[in-house]
């Protein structure tokens, strides 16, 4: 594999949760990917992964840890070069419904990057290039003059995808790009996202809870639990092989398509809650809703521990 | 009972079920692509209330300006051969009680009591969105200090900003609309900072900022276009509170004085005679009224027409 597109070391972002207190939304996370690649981002919901793709964006500073772009440190850019960086990088977001501006047409919004980025100064080429961006994204040049609330939420999906690519980016995040379609939309969706990233060669962090998405569009899968990342592997390895418990049992609540199967295979029922992120308990964080915990987990921190292979796990019984 | 006998009992028969043959074929559905604004026209043109409140506001905005051009009578000039006239051929709107002609005076007044509404309305609003704006978009100890401000602020009573303001100022028109922006300014600022800070975690705001707008950008492109419509509506909504508001200071000696005048000036000198001449309250009383009801109508079809989620 060539040099990584992307690489996260040691990201940390804590937001202030009233006095003194902290919650370590991202802590301490490194990974890496590679050049049109695709990583799958998963976890429940409030487990940082749509804190890590925003800090990545730097729509967050990082209270630690840096992130490196094709070996430059984003923090180290000036005003300048961080605009020009926002052209390379670009951001497909969850709502489609809060993601495009309602006092904009289509086109305006679909135009905006190129206007900031003065790109195509004439005015009439702009257009061609709009009409392009949309007849790509599978819409058409009529929908241009159209208002964002005129259309269903896979249409408005796929302006926010015209959008990002508007400005011909090499890496992008899909913070949930999909979840808020219907099923059969959201093939559609991620079809196409596959077709682009063949045609553009673009690297992907496609953040999701979904498990069965990830299997399909991801080539590496990293699985966050309360801000930390617990499994790290190629997507077929972690499928097939899964080591961190929270994984197995991640896993084991996928629906499977087979009734039979559905009904032999052993579900494993996470027990309990998430606990509060803010100022966790020493210890392993998954630790209170283990089944095989041990006493040594309430008290030291796992590191994430090389399987072999490419395969990283964070937990003390491997 | 069968499903049959139970629709006949309540009088349905199957015909009522036949679906409706549609109206519109289904290949026309498609409208002519407008502009935001060209759209906002359209709504506000359909809308007989906007078209009835948005003409009575002409009317009388006409009359203001043109009416005391043409008449014949000064507004300031006393006749104390003709006080206290009842309206005649002669004086349409009767003379007071130092015999001015009223029609003139009752026009003046308008220019100052309409320039007061829109003055006293428009700049609290400016106030607000510039210091709101800026305490809600940077936050941090930038938005700590302006809101303690605030908070202090808000707590001397108006009347006290009105009185030492009207003693330093003196009591003309401006100063008036320079008093009710330094009492307003504070709401909408608190208002305007709440409307920001929601925005500006929005996704498209967030959206623009990874495409690299500046900060001025996501404010006047994205944030402002979002919050304003409800300005519009609050502007038109403060209007008669503006009027009201003059009037209120000219009633306690605060406001216009004598011989210059204002609708509100004319009330509080009519309301002393209004058992014997009560047309010198009642017509500059009825303007007030319908001035504020249409700003009050106008602003409301304004909101509706400015909403892009209620277009049709």
């Amino acid at each position: 594999m060539a040099a990584p597109l992307i690489q996260v070391e040691n990201l940390k972002k804590y937001f202030p949760a009233g006095r003194k207190q902290l919650l370590k939304a991202v802590d301490d996370v490194s990974f890496s990917i590679g050049r049109g690649t695709t990583l799958g981002l998963v976890g429940e919901s409030g487990c940082g992964k749509t804190t890590i793709g925003r800090t990545i964006l730097g729509i967050y500073e990082p209270d630690g840890g840096r992130v490196l772009y094709d070996g430059a440190d984003l923090a180290k850019l000036n005003k300048a070069q961080k605009k020009a960086m926002t052209r390379k990088m670009q951001m497909v977001f969850q709502d489609p419904y809060a993601s495009l501006n309602p006092f904009f047409t289509v086109g305006e919004i679909i135009e905006e990057g190129l206007l900031i980025h003065k790109l195509y100064p004439d005015k009439a080429q702009r257009r061609e290039r709009v009409y392009g961006l949309l007849e790509l994204v599978g819409l058409n040049r009529e929908h241009a003059n159209r208002f964002p609330h005129e259309f269903s939420g896979g249409q408005r999906q796929r302006v926010g995808i015209a959008r990002a690519l508007a400005l011909e980016p090499e890496f992008l995040v899909c913070d949930e790009a999909i979840s808020a379609l219907d099923v059969s939309i959201q093939a559609q969706v991620v079809n196409m996202l596959m077709q682009f990233q063949r045609e553009m060669s673009l690297t992907y962090l496609f953040i999701t809870h979904d498990l069965s998405m990830v299997r399909h569009i991801a080539d590496q899968t990293a699985v966050m639990y309360m801000g930390k990342m617990v499994e790290y592997a190629d997507t077929g390895e972690l499928y097939s092989r899964p080591a961190h418990p929270y994984t197995i049992g991640l896993l084991s609540a996928v629906p499977a398509a087979d009734p039979d199967y559905q009904k032999s295979h052993q579900r494993i029922h996470l027990q309990g809650e998430v606990p509060s992120p803010i100022n966790p308990k020493p210890g392993c964080r998954f630790c209170g809703r283990c089944s095989k915990a041990l006493p040594r987990c309430a008290e030291e921190e796992p590191v994430l521990k090389n399987l072999g292979g490419g395969h990283f796990a964070a937990c003390h019984l491997l | 009972m069968t499903e049959t006998t139970k629709g006949a009992a309540a009088g349905l028969t199957n015909e009522d079920f036949q679906p409706v043959l549609s109206e519109k074929s289904a290949d026309v559905i498609v409208r002519p692509s407008v502009s935001y604004w060209a759209d906002v026209l359209r709504r506000l043109k359909s809308d007989k209330v906007a078209m009835i409140s948005f003409g009575v506001i002409f009317v009388i905005a006409l009359f203001a300006i043109f009416a005391p051009m043409f008449s014949p009578y000064d507004y300031e000039t006393t006749n104390l051969k003709a006080t206290n006239l009842a309206p005649c051929a002669e004086h349409w709107f009767g003379t007071d009680q130092l015999g001015r002609d009223l029609w003139a005076r009752v026009w003046v007044g308008a220019r100052v009591s309409l320039f007061i509404g829109l003055g006293g309305a428009i700049a609290p609003q400016l106030a607000g969105i510039l210091i709101g704006g800026v305490s809600g978009y940077f936050g941090g100890w930038v938005d700590m200090v302006i809101m303690r401000i605030i908070d202090i602020g808000v707590c001397i009573p108006e009347l006290v900003y009105i009185t030492l303001m009207m003693l330093f100022m003196g009591s003309g028109p401006m100063a008036i609309i320079l008093t009710i922006g330094m009492v307003g300014w504070m709401g909408s600022a608190r208002f305007i900072r709440g409307r920001v800070m929601q925005f500006k975690n929005r996704e498209f705001v967030l959206a623009a900022k990874t495409q690299g707008a500046s900060p001025l950008r996501q404010i006047f492109r994205y944030i402002l276009p979002n919050i304003l419509g409800q300005q519009v509506v609050s502007i038109t909504a403060a209007i008669p509170g503006a009027i009201f508001m003059e009037a209120y200071l000219s009633f306690i000696g605060l406001g216009i004085k004598s011989p210059m005048t204002s609708w509100g000036q004319l009330s509080q000198v009519g309301a002393s005679f209004y058992r014997v001449h009560p047309y010198q309250l009642f017509i500059p009383g009825a303007l007030i009224s319908v001035t504020i009801l249409a700003f009050y109508l106008f602003g409301n079809c304004l909101r509706d027409a400015l909403d892009p989620h209620l277009r049709d």
